[in-house]
């Protein structure tokens, strides 16, 4: 009977073509709006690493201004960054399974074969763990070890894209280039990975593009740099006089993180913060209240206001754009379904059920929505592609990787699909069913 | 094969109260073929309905074929009227956007036949009401009367026990008239039931036994014998209708 009700249902869009076409297009539309902002939203939204949430966790400790909170709209928490000696301090503890110390910087690069002239390239000077701690993918070679930290060895470690830029995309293990002037071999060549957000580093932009290049933290102090591309904040005036100084003051500029595998490791490595924020608290630093946190990614996205209440009013927008779409297709829909009322009613006296009538109609409905759902994909592929066109340049804030098109996007027409036929669809389906047929039999 | 017993059928609006059928009471043997005739509104319709299990009344008792169906759910009524009741209606009632064969094909679905079976019963159908060579027709392509004759094999497709006609010459020239009501004495010669709604005394008189209505009551009924169907006039042609 499926066949049969697929049948009349093609039979009722070949009769009237352009009513159905308003349908199917209010559908289409109502959905790819909700899928656009829907899809933007998710990957806001989502933890890219997820399967860790109970392991990683940003460290960090309230060394702030005793007169006020260090994030005015969130005066609960400590600020987002360490200073270098209690990120230092809190690293060689050795309880967590691995640990990161990290900053961003600005650097220029030379002597790729590829490449004709000095390119800037955005670095992230961080300790080895960083790669195995976050699962990230090489294509070529790997990271370095602790002994590398050490040293610091002049390693590097170049994004794919940083690699095609510079080598033309071959392998480019154990070749040489310049960073600042200063030689380093690359080791390692990343895979494509584009975290979103970019949950390790929010105050460089939740939704940039990772760095593409990699470097000892080490470098960093040899090289005497302050984060040139990152953030630095401070809340006391100090007198600094000396890179020594910068890093001996409460300024704040490292992100840490810790992975930590068990309830007892965190409850031991937050002991030990606690600890270390007393002692410090004795020699006269840590002036607030005791706020040291480990925070999982999730929580931290959700302190540092990652998605912003603008992006979820879009969404109930896009939600509340879709219902009065749908309200349009009910309307459209009672009127056909009624005005069919008399062939109904022979139907109806020819054998068919309340429940038969129903599900034809039904059937006629699903079929609309799910033209509705297909029309509404391809809108929202232009739609994303619009999008990602619109914040292709760097200075709009690099949101274009959002826009893409993903496994989550094609599930969420669907679902809005289905919902949509069932809530424009069952009302009018139930009350074709519910016609008296004896009262439109005379009058066909 | 049908006993109605006291049926009571009463349509209510917000002012008034319209008592369609009145104790209403009847009994039709199967293969008679009874016509209904009555002045308008006399409830004629309503009884034909309430036979056919279109509409449900309010009080008395309803047998078909020794079943109760006073009761029954939607589902079992609509089952019912599928598999025993064929309806022929005055406007003929054919889907316009079905062609001939589909327009048979209707009743067939809804029994959930397989595809051959359909297809045998709708060329037998056609080929017996003269229009095995218009399937591919549409209804808006037929005259009146081949478009009730359409309307007959729709309704015998099925095989049904008993046909309801209402008023089924009411839209025809009194010459298509006569060859649908030669139709559906050939029907009921095959064994078929038919209960017949006419206001024409005439055709009336060509059934075995008229029941005569007014305002809900049977008034009247009577016997006719048999008699023979008035010879066709010179010239026509069933298939050419």
């Amino acid at each position: 009977m499926l066949g049969y009700y697929l049948h009349l249902a093609l039979k009722s869009f070949r009769r009237n073509p352009g009513l159905t076409a308003v349908m199917v297009g209010a559908i289409a539309l109502g959905i790819a709006v909700c899928v656009v902002t829907l899809t933007v939203y998710h990957a806001m939204s989502g933890n890219p690493i997820w399967w860790k949430n109970d392991r990683l966790y940003a460290v960090t400790m309230d060394l702030w201004d005793p007169q006020k909170p260090a994030n005015p709209r969130h005066p609960e928490l400590p600020p987002a960054q360490m200073s270098y000696n209690d990120a230092t301090a809190i690293a060689a503890s050795g309880i967590p399974e691995r640990s990161v110390v990290m900053f961003r910087e600005e650097g220029v690069v030379t002597g790729g074969s590829a490449q004709r002239k000095p390119l800037p390239a955005a670095t992230r000077m961080t300790t080895a763990d960083f790669f195995s701690m976050f699962e990230v993918p090489f294509l070529y070679g790997s990271g370095w070890n602790a002994a590398a930290d050490s040293a610091p060895e002049p390693l590097i470690v170049l994004s794919k894209k940083e690699n095609e830029r510079l080598f033309g995309g071959v392998n480019s293990v154990g070749r040489t280039l310049r960073w600042n002037d200063q030689p380093f071999r690359v080791v390692g060549v990343l895979d494509d990975w584009f975290p979103v957000p970019k949950f390790f580093d929010v105050t460089t932009g939740a939704f940039g593009r990772p760095e593409d290049v990699y470097i000892p933290l080490r470098w960093g102090m040899r090289l005497e740099l302050a984060p040139n591309g990152g953030s630095t904040d401070c809340w006391a005036l100090q007198e600094i006089h000396s890179y020594r100084d910068f890093l001996n003051s409460d300024c704040v500029w490292l992100q840490m993180w810790v992975e930590l595998p068990s309830a007892a490791s965190r409850a031991r490595m937050q002991s030990f913060m606690d600890a270390y924020w007393a002692d410090q608290h004795r020699a006269g630093r840590f002036l607030r209240p005791r706020n040291n946190r480990l925070t999982p990614v999730d929580q931290w996205l959700i302190d540092n206001d990652v998605v912003d209440n603008d992006n979820r009013v879009f969404v109930g927008m896009a939600c509340a754009f879709l219902a009065v779409c749908l309200i349009n297709t009910v309307g459209i829909l009672l009127a056909r379904f009624l005005g069919r009322a008399p062939v109904t009613g022979v139907r109806r006296a020819l054998g068919a059920s309340r429940r038969d009538v129903f599900v034809q109609h039904l059937v006629e409905v699903g079929a609309v929505a799910i033209a509705g759902a297909c029309c509404g994909l391809l809108l929202a592929v232009v739609g994303l592609w619009g999008l990602h066109a619109l914040y292709a340049a760097p200075e709009r804030g690099g949101y274009q990787e959002l826009a893409h098109f993903d496994n989550a996007s094609i599930l969420w027409a669907i679902a809005l699909a289905a919902a949509s036929a069932a809530a424009a669809g069952l009302y009018p389906a139930w009350r074709i069913g519910r016609m008296p047929p004896a009262a439109y039999l005379k009058s066909q | 094969m049908l006993t109605m017993h006291n049926i009571s059928k009463i349509y209510r609006t917000d002012l008034i109260e319209t008592h369609a059928l009145r104790n209403f009471s009847v009994e039709v043997s199967a293969g008679e073929f009874v016509a209904v005739s009555g002045p308008s509104g006399s409830g004629k319709t309503t009884f034909l309905n309430v036979a056919g299990l279109l509409e449900e009344f309010e009080s008395g008792t309803y047998r078909l074929e020794d079943q109760d169906v006073s009761r029954l759910s939607d589902d079992a009524r609509s089952r019912l009227r599928n598999e025993k009741i064929g309806f022929i209606f005055q406007s003929f009632n054919l889907i316009p956007d079905l062609n001939v064969y589909d327009n048979v094909d209707v009743p067939l679905r809804y029994r959930r036949l397989k595809s051959a079976d359909r297809h045998e019963r709708i060329t037998s159908a056609l080929e017996l009401v003269g229009l095995g060579s218009r399937v591919k027709h549409m209804p808006a392509q037929l005259s009146g009367g081949q478009q009730q004759r359409v309307a007959i094999a729709r309704a015998i497709a099925g095989d049904p026990a008993f046909l309801l006609a209402d008023e089924p010459t009411g839209n025809l020239d009194s010459l298509m008239a006569r060859q649908v009501m030669d139709l559906l004495e050939q029907i009921n010669e095959m064994g078929t039931t038919i209960i017949l709604v006419t206001h024409d005394p005439e055709l009336a008189r060509r059934a075995q036994r008229n029941i005569h209505v007014i305002d809900g009551q049977i008034s009247d009924f009577k016997f006719y014998e048999p008699r023979p169907a008035p010879p066709p006039l010179a010239g026509a042609n069933v298939s050419a209708l």
